[in-house]
Parts: C-alpha cells; structure tokens; sequence
C-alpha cells in the first residue's frame, strides 16, 4: 500500500501563508479534502502531487519526496483542477499517450480498460474539443488511471459532470478505494464529500482543522450540543423524563416529535433505553440530527 | 528522442493559429528576392538588405521565436503541460523532444526559403550555405527560446527584445556584442561556406560554431533544470 504522508507542511507566499504546518497521513481508502473557497486546498494537492515545493516541512509519496522527483508518477494519478487538456487530440489519442508515457507494456490494451471505466468508449475517437466539460472530465480521469495507480489524487472530479456521470464516478472511487488504493479528492461540495467517503481531512485557512471519519469528529465536538430527533408513543411523558437527565441540555416539543440537545453523546444514548423501559414507552424513532457533514463543517468553520 | 511527446508537440503547433505566422515572411523573402532579380541589378546592391537584413535578421529570429516559445510556452499557458509532466518522465526526455521539434521546423521553413533565395541571388552553393547558417541558427534561437518559456512569463516578449534590441540594435552600433549574437554566428558559418561579398562576417567560424554550442547547450540544460522545478501557479479553490 502507498500512502501519501504530510509532515509539518506549510507553504506561503511572501507574507501569505497558504498552508500552515499541516501533517497528516492518508492511507488506503477514499478520502475527502474538505474546505471552504480559499482554504488552501489546491494548494495542498499541488504540493502532493509535485507540483508545488513545500516552504517548510516534508511530504513524501510512497515514501519518496514529491517535489523535484517525477518518479513518483509511476504510482500516482492526478486529475487537476484545470480543465486544459490537449483538445487537437481525440479521447483514443489522448489517454493511449499517456498509457504510452507511463511506458506501460501493452499501451493499446491499458488505454481501452481506462476508457472503458469512465465509459467513453463511445466517444473515444472524437477530438477532446468537441466534447462537454463532463466528458473532457472523464476523459481526463481515464489518462490518470491508465496505469492504475495506487494513488489517485482528483482536485474537484466531479465538476461538469451530470448526475449519472457523478453517480458513477463515485462508484468508481468507491471501488479503487476498495480494492486498497489511496484516493484523495477534495471538493466543497459537501453531498458528494458524504456520498463517497465517511474520512475527511478539513482544511480551514490553510490549517488542518479536523481529520478522520467526520461521525467520530462529531461526536468528539464536545462543546456543541448533539441534537437528535425523537419520536414515542408518548412524547410528553418522555420529555418529563428526560429532563431530569444530566446529559440532557434542552429539548423542544411540536407535533413532529421531539428535539433534544444533549452534552454528552454517549451518557444520552445509554440513559434513553432506560428511560424509555422504566416509562413503559415505546421509542419509534431516534435520529442524530446533524451528524451530517454539512453540521460538522460548519461547527468547524465556525469554531 | 520521446516520439509521443515530439509527436504532440508537432500536432500541437501545427494545430494552432500562431502557425499561419510562419508563411508571411518567407513568401515576402522570396518576393523581394524575385522582384529585385526581375529588376536586373547586381545583387551587390540589394542582397545583403534581403539575404540578412529581411532572412538573418528578421525571418530566421522571427520564426524561431514563434516556433521556439510555443512548443512549451504554449503548453504552459494553457495548462496541459500538467498532463505531460506528470509522468515518470526524466525531464531532459521532454525538453529534447521539445528542442528537436521546435529546431526543426524553424530550420526547414527557414532554410528552404533561404536556400531558394540563395540559388537564385547567386549559387546554389549560396544557397546551400544559407541553408546550413539557417540550420545552426535554428538550434541556438530554440535553445534561448525553449529556456525563455520556462524563466519568463513573457517568452515573446523578451525573445524579441533580444532579436530587436541586442541583435539588431546594439549589434549594429557595439561590435562586442555581435560575440553574443546567433544572427552574427549564421552570417559567418555562411560566409566560411560560400566566402562572397554579398554577406559580411564579423565574428570567425570558430567562434561561432562554439557559441553556437553553448546558446544550444546552455539554453537545453537550463530548460532542463528549470522544468524540474516546474510549479503549477498556487490558486486556491
């Protein structure tokens, strides 16, 4: 397994610094680069990817340092945020180039399986220019996983791309980071963030503001209260009850059930059964109600 | 020599608009070459002015410049040199695939206009010298050119300052400089071809041919150097 691995990086711009000694390890798995406009990172992704010289700091790919160092590519793809591509070529050209690049052993063979996995067989043999963003995204996808590599790195992959393409694309990160491979895509989007993958890295203001499966960071955020949805055979008697719980910090009730924030995450999750056993109370329904990734970053944006 | 490389290269220039400026001052060479010739007068008097002022002043350094910053610079500009470099390429497998194509179209659509225009001024073996002084020219402006792509973000711009400025200007008025002029250096190599009075040497073949070497030399291994270092500017999203 190759993992990409990220020691007390930064990097800055005379007097802006765009990453601030971030480290972090990613390893087999899809990951998702989360943060708002400007966080800083494509800038990360750049600096993984050899194309950006850390200011201070190490980061290694597969063990080897990325900067100044093109062999790293044998086990890295990278899909790029800007949409250049060489648009003179057909899809065919394109992608059996880079097949040819890579100086794989069966070039023709590798660029069809490639072609076939972002399904642009069809259109293959048409110029790159005469295609829509989506296709010129798959297209380009498939030239960075024509050497199938360990490593995949996508800045913003699912840009231009319809609901079917984004579908499938996800199935396909999914599958690579299935099979053991180490994928890494950012995004601020964050639907397509919780889609495809449960770890995030979250870059804030070029700092590494949370890491790991965004659940767990959720429930490690023990300053904000975790709300959750409730619904009982007898909603008001479960209120009653539950005030006199200590993990329970406010609770507002409406014909759609019961809202309850509670401190303590897992005192709560324990303490409800009992409650609802020593009432004599049926739970019907119980949602935490923003473990979603869109509540995690915002608390972490905001924090 | 990378042919995959090469071969997107040659696709890539000839595919672009900027390539149409490679006509334009060859045709208008070989014009005035027929006009003047038409006209029955020794080309004593109008060679030079044509064969160097128009074909080793202008329209070698032009077609160069033209050819020499848009193997690279090109791909720079519009990004998709991205999706070259990263490759398990070494660098110098890049910059000579790019170095081989830029020479060589400047050499063949420079040379065979030239050549042309030599036979018809005065020999082929004139012509033939025109050729060969294009040749060496073409590998030392690509050289500087290929290098400039990769130090300035105006390759153009400052190719031009020194084809316009150091070469045509200063080297007219301070004969030092000329030590430092691929113009003077094709002026000589076709002068020790064809020694006639219709060109003027003010630099010795030597001299040349080893300045030639270096500017190609020079230009290739900096080029090199340089794209190892290549950063994709740091826009944040």
């Amino acid at each position: 397994m190759k993992i990409v691995e990220l020691t007390n990086v930064s990097r800055w711009y005379g007097n802006v610094v765009a990453i601030n000694n971030v480290t972090m390890t990613l390893g087999s798995g899809v990951t998702g680069l989360l943060g708002p406009n400007g966080a800083g990172k494509t800038t990360l992704l750049h600096m993984m990817s050899g194309f950006l010289a850390p200011s201070q700091g190490e980061l290694l790919v597969g063990g080897e340092p990325a900067w100044r160092n093109p062999g790293i590519y044998r086990h890295l793809g990278l899909v790029s945020e800007r949409e250049a591509v060489h648009g003179f070529l057909t899809a065919w050209e394109f992608v059996l180039a880079s097949a040819k690049l890579h100086r794989l052993p069966q070039p023709e063979r590798a660029a069809r399986r490639a072609i076939a996995l972002v399904e642009m067989a069809d259109a293959q043999d048409r110029r790159i220019e005469t295609f829509s963003k989506g296709m010129r995204q798959r297209t380009r996808v498939a030239a960075a996983l024509v050497h199938d590599p360990e490593i995949l790195l996508l800045d913003e992959p699912f840009n231009g791309m319809d609901p079917r393409q984004r579908l499938h694309m996800m199935e396909l990160l999914h599958q690579m980071g299935g099979s053991g491979r180490t994928v890494l895509f950012s995004s601020h989007i964050l639907e397509e963030v919780e889609e495809v993958s449960g770890t995030v890295q979250v870059i804030v203001a070029g700092r590494l503001a949370a890491s790991g499966d965004y659940r767990t960071i959720r429930r490690l955020m023990t300053h904000r209260p975790h709300v959750f949805a409730i619904r009982s055979t007898d909603d008001r008697r479960l209120a009653v009850a539950l005030m006199h719980e200590d993990s329970v910090n406010g609770l507002d009730i409406d014909q759609g059930g019961l809202t309850v924030r509670a401190g303590d995450y897992g005192a709560f999750t324990r303490a409800l059964p009992k409650i609802a056993l020593r009432e004599g109370l049926r739970v019907r329904q119980l949602i935490p109600s923003d473990e979603s990734l869109e509540s995690v970053f915002s608390y972490l944006i905001t924090a | 020599m990378n042919l995959t490389i090469a071969g997107i290269t040659a696709r890539g220039l000839f595919g672009r608009r900027r390539f149409l400026l490679l006509f334009p001052l060859p045709l208008l060479l070989l014009v005035l070459t027929l006009a003047a010739k038409g006209a029955n007068v020794d080309p004593v008097h109008w060679a030079p002015s044509v064969i160097d002022g128009m074909g080793f002043a202008v329209m070698v350094p032009v077609m160069a410049l033209i050819v020499g910053t848009g193997v690279l610079g090109s791909e720079i500009d519009d990004g998709t040199v991205v999706h070259i470099l990263a490759k398990p390429l070494p660098r110098h497998e890049i910059i000579v695939a790019k170095l081989v194509v830029a020479a060589g179209i400047t050499a063949v659509s420079s040379a065979v206009p030239m050549f042309i225009a030599g036979v018809l001024v005065d020999s082929v073996r004139f012509g033939i010298a025109l050729a060969v002084a294009c040749l060496v020219a073409a590998l030392g402006y690509s050289g500087v050119f290929l290098a400039m792509s990769l130090l300035t973000r105006r390759p153009v711009l400052v190719g031009l300052l020194y084809v316009l400025i150091w070469e045509a200007l200063l080297g007219n008025v301070l004969s030092g400089t000329r030590v430092l002029s691929i113009h003077q250096y094709a002026l000589s190599v076709t002068h020790a071809i064809a020694p006639n009075d219709l060109v003027k040497a003010h630099v010795g073949l030597p001299a040349a041919l080893a300045m030639s070497a270096v500017f190609l030399i020079g230009g290739t291994l900096l080029a090199i150097d340089r794209l190892r270092s290549f950063s994709v500017a740091g826009e944040t999203s």
